[in-house]
């Protein structure tokens, strides 16, 4: 047990990618055996984050040296920067990992009842394990390089998933479109890692973290990589690929692409927090203020845009844009406020906002797919009436719309409200705006449950079935979460979140787990 | 200032490439256009791990009054040359794939044609 | 497209053989001279390339199935892991083989020295894995993107 909990950094990723591969060779004996073998993979790998994550918040930050001859030997010899790739798991890390997976293992559910005759499922579970693979990683690694090639491999097989229908122009047009941001991104980062490397000479985030100085050059790549990241997760104003890609990619893989958003997300809170987390109290207010900028641009355009849409999904994926920029703002508002007290309580709901976020929008997505699936239509003014045919859906729909306009008693007011409490304290206005935007979402997805659930029901619309068992297990694993952490915010807040903070506000916890020193 | 050549044909080569990917309206020109980038952030790295007077770290061409490690250059830059390539081989074999797919679809390459996704 | 002229396959087909082995040789040296399981892996492919070329995507897409190749890929993706499990004793990516007796396992001598091939542990046979799949995985996207783009019929991706 011991061992296997000691070896679980490497086999998080190892075991998915394991099975990415092993699928296509499965697909040919049998279609139901790839499905059950994808999902007890994912579940096998949650679990192993579970014990992982248990281990972690009784006993810190743990770390796993590839290849070297013990797992927490990070100086071998006379070294005196840490050498190999280190992954190092801290409460944040391990808080996205289990995000992560959690949709991975969703979108499983849900894709083995979403598709049915389509050919090709073999590669696209392949890529889905592949997906999971590169969010996992970058939450897991210690190393900057590293980052980069999960950051590739996220982006490189989500574009492939988003052009899963290849026969619809909208989806390769939105897939070229994500790749060219995300390749483009991708080399800023690179770019940004050289400038690093060439300073300093290390790759290791914390060895990276101890020794820099804020000299221009730093500050150029802390900008390279901020705008990278940032506009990887999709934050105003270089947003305009999100809504296009979750739009238009199936479902299930949305929900996988809205995971690897936040992975993007874990990039910017790593960057701000932990790799220039030294000069948090001195030198980044000006950077946090830019964060609570963009936030606000994020939040306006997404629900400003949200309010025009005729697509169901389109709307959905603009109300996300408007969701991130929540963290965003929670987030730049902890950086902005530097030592003051609510500046933890920010994070606390900017942390915790990123786990309601992927919950409730992928809830949102899945109910849409479900609509898509049964009624063949995407546009709202054909839709109408289909409470009496899908109840399920329809409340599964209510519970999502609820908790994505904060409503108590469901998970979005849990960390909305810490939000709002938090930027009230630094400026007034900041709330304002987000309790307003917050309230369009509300009246936005309350006119778009009456359009699409109640009202007289569209003649073309009569012989509309419920949808398979699969897809509404995966919609309720969903709506289950959202209600347990929307009833006990306090426990759930107390157990994954806190920790998660506590590693972002103490970079040198970071930094000592790997350097040694005090 | 010899040295400092190869960093301005990086910055060069960023510039080609963005100008190509931004103004540029036929896709397989943006295609282009990344790689270019690409190549410049490689040859950036690759700059990087330049050191006047270091020897290649081959093991076995090693010559014989030099000494390891003293003089081997570090080649980390070198292999993270070697994986960015490697990536940038599959986006591009990707890019191309989608270029392909969106050909059959609108029967045009070009950028402001393609427009179905309005917004 | 229009056939090749015959100087074009004749060439093609006298050449592959050489760019085969040289590829071959750059993955099975990959642990002691620049190189590796990518750089032979696209060496060979372009090998297979010079083919597709030459013959016509229709004449090589007779020859070997596209599922032939993805089979070898994942072959090739899963040789790898499994070798980085090897080491799971003592860490993933453990390179247990070196310093043994066994085969890849010498330790080579300090200074300039010819090279030996057994030696490097895990990391030739992990240099084969990827250069398989390199190989089987360019070759594919060759193959694929060669058929797509024909100028007449085309069978979807």
């Amino acid at each position: 047990m011991n061992s296997i909990i000691t070896h679980s950094p490497a086999l998080l990723i190892a075991i998915p990618l394991f099975a990415a591969f092993i699928t296509p060779l499965l697909s040919r004996i049998h279609r139901r055996a790839r499905d059950g073998f994808v999902l007890i993979v994912l579940a096998a790998t949650e679990l192993l984050a579970l014990l992982l994550a248990q281990d972690i918040y009784a006993n810190g930050i743990r770390k796993y040296v590839f290849g070297a001859t013990l797992p927490s030997l990070t100086h071998p010899g006379t070294m005196s920067i840490p050498v190999r790739i280190i992954f190092e798991i801290d409460g944040l890390s391990i808080f996205m990992v289990l995000i992560s997976l959690t949709i991975a293992f969703v979108a499983t559910v849900y894709s083995s009842s979403f598709f049915k005759k389509e050919d090709g499922l073999d590669r696209y579970y392949t890529l889905l394990l592949l997906v999971t693979v590169g969010m996992v990683g970058m939450e897991l690694t210690g190393d900057l390089f590293n980052f980069f090639v999960f950051l590739e491999i996220t982006s490189i097989a989500s574009c492939a998933l988003i052009a899963f229908w290849v026969d619809r122009g909208e989806s390769l047009e939105a897939a070229f479109k994500y790749i060219v941001i995300s390749s483009i991104g991708a080399l800023f980062v690179l770019m940004a890692i050289g400038f690093l490397y060439g300073q300093y000479d290390a790759l290791n985030i914390a060895a990276l973290a101890n020794s820099i100085q804020f000299t221009f050059i730093d500050k150029v790549a802390l900008v390279l990589l901020l705008a990278a990241l940032t506009m990887k997760a999709g934050i105003a104003p270089m947003h305009m690929w999100l809504p296009d890609a979750y739009g238009e990619a199936p479902p299930s893989v949305t929900i996988a692409v809205v995971a690897a958003t936040q992975a993007s997300l874990y990039g910017v809170l790593r960057v701000c927090f932990t790799l220039y987390g030294k000069g948090l109290r001195l030198n980044m207010a000006a950077v946090g203020w830019t964060l609570v900028g963009l936030g606000l641009l994020t939040i306006f355009i997404g629900v400003t845009m949200a309010l025009v849409q005729r697509s169901l999904t389109r709307t959905i994926a603009f109300a996300a844009v408007g969701e991130i920029g929540y963290m965003v703002i929670g987030a730049g508002t902890a950086l902005a406020a530097g030592a003051q007290n609510f500046a933890t309580v920010a994070l606390k709901g900017g942390v915790f906002h990123i786990f309601n976020d992927v919950l409730d929008i992928g809830l949102l997505f899945l109910v849409a797919g479900a609509i898509i699936y049964a009624t063949k239509e995407r546009d709202l003014n054909n839709l109408g009436g289909l409470a009496k045919r899908m109840k399920y859906t329809t409340v599964f729909f209510l519970i999502g719309l609820l908790a994505v306009a904060g409503m108590p008693p469901l998970n979005g007011f849990a960390s909305k409200i810490l939000i709002y409490e938090s930027t009230y304290q630094l400026n007034p206005i900041i709330s304002i705006i987000a309790i307003l935007s917050s309230i369009l979402l509300l009246a936005i997805f309350v006119k778009i449950f009456y359009s699409l659930f109640l009202g007289p029901e569209l003649p073309h619309l009569r012989d509309v079935k419920e949808v398979p068992k699969g897809m509404l297990v995966a919609m309720a694993i969903l709506a289950t979460l959202i209600i347990i952490f929307g009833l006990f915010p306090g426990y759930v807040l107390q157990t994954i979140v806190d920790p998660a903070v506590a590693a972002l506000s103490n970079p040198t916890n970071y930094i000592n787990a790997i350097l040694g020193g005090a | 200032m010899i040295y400092n050549i190869p960093y301005i044909a990086v910055i060069i080569l960023i510039m080609v490439g963005l100008y190509a990917v931004v103004f540029k309206r036929n896709i397989i020109k943006m295609v282009m256009g990344i790689t270019i980038i690409e190549s410049g952030v490689n040859l950036f790295l690759v700059t990087l791990g330049y050191r006047a007077g270091g020897v290649a770290p081959i093991f076995t061409n090693l010559p014989e009054e030099r000494q390891i490690p003293g003089q081997l250059v570090l080649p980390i830059p070198q292999a993270l040359t070697l994986t960015s390539i490697v990536i940038g081989v599959a986006v591009l074999a990707l890019m191309l794939a989608l270029a392909i797919q969106i050909y059959r679809q609108y029967k045009t390459l070009d950028v402001t044609k393609i427009r179905r996704l309005k917004e | 497209m229009d056939e090749t002229s015959k100087i074009i396959k004749t060439v093609s087909s006298v050449m592959f053989p050489f760019v085969t082995i040289y590829g071959l040789y750059v993955i099975l040296h990959g642990h002691l001279t620049p190189g590796g399981g990518f750089q032979g892996g696209a060496i060979v492919a372009s090998g297979c390339a010079l083919l597709v070329v030459a013959f016509g995507s229709d004449a090589i897409a007779k020859r070997v199935k596209e599922s032939q190749l993805s089979l070898l890929e994942s072959i090739g993706a899963l040789g790898f892991i499994s070798l980085a499990f090897v080491g799971i004793a003592t860490t993933f990516f453990y390179n247990s083989l070196a310093g043994t007796k066994f085969l890849f396992g010498r330790i080579p001598p300090y200074g300039s020295n010819p090279g030996y091939l057994s030696s490097g542990g895990l990391l030739p046979l992990m240099n084969l894995a990827v250069g398989t799949k390199v190989i089987a995985g360019l070759f594919a996207i060759v193959l694929i993107l060669a058929i797509a783009t024909r100028k007449k019929g085309g069978r979807s991706k």
